[in-house]
């Protein structure tokens, strides 16, 4: 009897399993079981697109934001108004009729011609746009008496936009989001597969095979990194269509070890989140509750430079800021590598320290 | 308790608590190889715990396993492949097909690639290879759980609850995969709440409750040590209910509309009686079973 086992186990067993070959086989499982998930693929892909193209579209029409003026009556005061290209001009047949809109919130402000009389009326409540209509109409004006009295200017001034390019919303929003999206898929795919594979015993089930718990957690890391090249790939496709006109710089290839080390430090903070969540809700909850304020603080969704002196301080502990830093040096900015250097160092120290940390809290099990 | 070379799992004097609560509390016992080993249970009884800890998924706070010769615990790389485990959950990769899910648990111990059909073709899913195990029924997932369990070919095998809550057809179907194993010379422990299943289809049974071995032996010599009394009913009308009171053995006489029911120690001269009256009509001959020691030694009370 003994015998016979031993000659059929011999049998099945012609291969003794090896690092690699388990590697292989989870790698394949965890691929499978992402591509093959819709909610996932949503949420990780397609939901950070949404807001590259919602904000994309968004504050690319910021140039054209004009301010809206009520006019009545007409001549060379209203047109060279309109000429300005500064105000949105909507007409009302009274002073009455517009000083109603203005009062109501509809325009914030009025300009009424009568002969030679211009009235302006403004909503006090607006400063900005009553700034604005005051300086039009004062300069327009003014302009209009000179040539009446046949004055030549004295002074000229001479006005000429300048195009920054980092300035361009796109191109602060490419980065940023991306930074943010790499790191929500990194940390839900690591946070939402310990929980389901504690759960639905899966974990106990490997820890019962001769598999390494490092071929476990490499095969697993190294679809998240799979999955963040391909979030880089199509958001950046995307970005660069015409419509929202991302100009990359010749230095973008820096980013690929950017979103490796940035998946690395976010997948080893879903450990942590994973080793302290029960249930599946509980731990998209305490991801989301990471990952979101920590995009809002690291400028993911803003140009950081727009926050207060403390808050850029602050932000500067978070792994999400470097990741930011780094991705619009080299793909916008047109950096080298000395710009990745501290990014890359930073993302390495939390993965090292987090997943430290997370090693220490890991459980195969509830029990 | 000898510790036999031919011994497969040799448990002795584990103890286990959780907290306040005593889990397992001085469980000793042993598998022979090739054995079909059954631990039996209220829920709670210690069933689980004592599973995990000879699979060594757990540390006994106190007493020692011998698995297949060596100490499962620490997590013991060498005995791994030559035991196959099948949890109380499915414990199956998302998304995955029956056929795949074979295959990565296969890769992970090093098997021929073949393996994965041949599995399939032993527990009956061979025409579910491309079924996703979310679309598989309950009784198919146990199957294929255990496929899993056993697609490397391991010579112990541990099995956790395989028929619970499975309907009688996919229990019957069960039973035969089960049955395919043991004559494939595999050492088997299992747990269950069926006692009809496990009088079936073990060896030996140990019947546990808080903690502790309340019974062990085959299940036919633990019905006979019970000595219970037998029951022989028979349709109403054939036969005066004085008459079956005077039969030899007779302890007493039971009359309802669907039987008359005659309780005996000494079944065998009451039933020569009745061939020789000519009253075996709807004869039926109720013996004590499995559960009968079962609800005798862990009570009749509720357990939630």
């Amino acid at each position: 009897m003994t015998v016979t086992n031993e000659d059929v186990g011999q049998q099945a067993r012609t291969e003794t399993p090896s690092s690699s070959h388990s590697f292989k086989a989870l790698s394949r499982a965890a691929f499978k079981g992402f591509i093959r998930d819709r909610a996932t693929l949503f949420w990780t892909i397609l939901f950070p697109l949404m807001f590259l193209v919602i904000f994309g579209l968004l504050f690319n029409d910021g140039g054209e934001n004009k301010t809206e003026l009520g006019v009545v009556g007409d001549g060379p005061v209203i047109t060279a108004l309109e000429k300005t290209g500064a105000v949105e001009i909507t007409e009302f047949d009274s002073q009455d009729a517009a000083l109603t809109a203005v009062q109501e919130g509809d325009v914030p402000g009025y300009v009424a011609v009568d002969g030679d009389t211009v009235t302006v009326r403004y909503a006090a409540s607006n400063q900005a746009s009553a700034g604005v209509i005051n300086g039009l109409v004062d300069g327009v004006v003014n302009n209009a008496n000179m040539q009446a009295a046949n004055v030549q200017p004295r002074f000229t001034v001479d006005a000429q936009q300048v195009e920054d390019s980092s300035l361009e919303p796109i191109q602060y929003l490419t980065p940023g989001l991306l930074a943010w999206a790499v790191a929500m898929g990194a940390v839900f795919g690591s946070a939402l597969t310990l929980v389901v594979w504690r759960k639905n015993q899966v974990l106990r089930r490997l820890r019962l095979a001769p598999v390494s718990p490092l071929a476990i957690l490499s095969s697993r890391l190294t679809v998240s990194i799979g999955i963040a090249f391909v979030q880089a790939f199509v958001f950046i496709a995307l970005a660069l269509l015409p419509v929202f006109g991302l100009q990359l710089s010749g230095q973008w290839y820096l980013a690929v070890p950017l979103v490796a080390l940035g998946t690395l430090a976010f997948f080893a903070i879903g450990m942590l989140v994973g080793s302290f969540s029960k249930t599946e809700e509980s731990a998209s909850g305490a991801a989301n509750l990471v990952v979101l304020p920590m995009a809002f603080l690291s400028g993911s969704f803003f140009p950081i430079d727009q926050t207060p002196e403390w808050l850029q301080a602050v932000s500067m502990v978070l792994p999400m800021r470097h990741l930011n830093d780094g991705l619009s040096a080299v793909l916008v900015r047109g950096q080298g590598l000395e710009a990745i250097l501290l990014p890359c160092g930073v993302l390495i120290a939390f993965a090292v320290v987090v997943g430290f940390i997370a090693s220490r809290v890991f459980t195969w099990d509830d029990a | 308790m000898t510790d036999h070379p031919s011994d497969a799992l040799v448990v002795e004097d584990i103890h286990m608590a959780y907290g306040d609560v005593r889990a397992v509390n001085g469980v000793s016992f042993s598998v022979r190889q090739g054995e079909f080993f059954g631990i039996l249970g209220p829920n709670g009884a210690g069933k689980t715990t004592t599973l995990e800890i000879s699979e060594g998924l757990r540390k006994p706070d106190a007493g020692s396993v011998r698995l297949l010769g060596e100490s499962p615990w620490p997590r013991n790389v060498r005995l791994l492949p030559r035991i196959g485990v099948q949890l109380q959950a499915s414990a199956f990769f998302e998304k995955l097909t029956a056929r795949e899910q074979l295959e990565t648990f296969g890769d992970l111990y090093g098997c021929p690639p073949g393996r994965a059909m041949e599995m399939l073709e032993m527990v009956g899913l061979a025409e579910k290879a491309n079924t996703p195990d979310n679309k598989l029924s309950g009784g198919q997932r146990q199957r294929l759980s255990i496929a899993c369990a056993l697609v490397h070919d391991p010579d112990i095998v541990f099995l956790d609850e395989p028929t619970a809550g499975l309907d009688p057809q996919s229990r019957r179907n069960l039973w035969d995969v089960l049955r395919e194993i043991k004559a494939r010379g595999k050492t088997i422990i299992y747990t269950t709440h069926y006692m009809d299943e496990a009088e079936t289809l073990c060896d030996r049974v140990a019947i546990m409750d808080h903690g502790k071995i309340l019974a062990l032996d085959a299940p036919a010599a633990l019905v006979r040590d019970l000595d219970a009394a037998t029951r022989v009913s028979l349709t109403p009308g054939i036969l005066p209910e004085e008459e079956a009171r005077r039969l030899p053995g007779a302890e007493s006489v039971d009359t309802d509309e669907i039987s008359l029911t005659i309780t005996t120690r000494t079944p065998a001269p009451v039933l020569t009686a009745l061939a020789e009256r000519q009253a075996l009509d709807g004869l039926q001959v109720r013996t004590a079973t499995l559960e009968d020691v079962f609800l005798e030694l862990t009570g009749r009370e509720y357990r939630a």
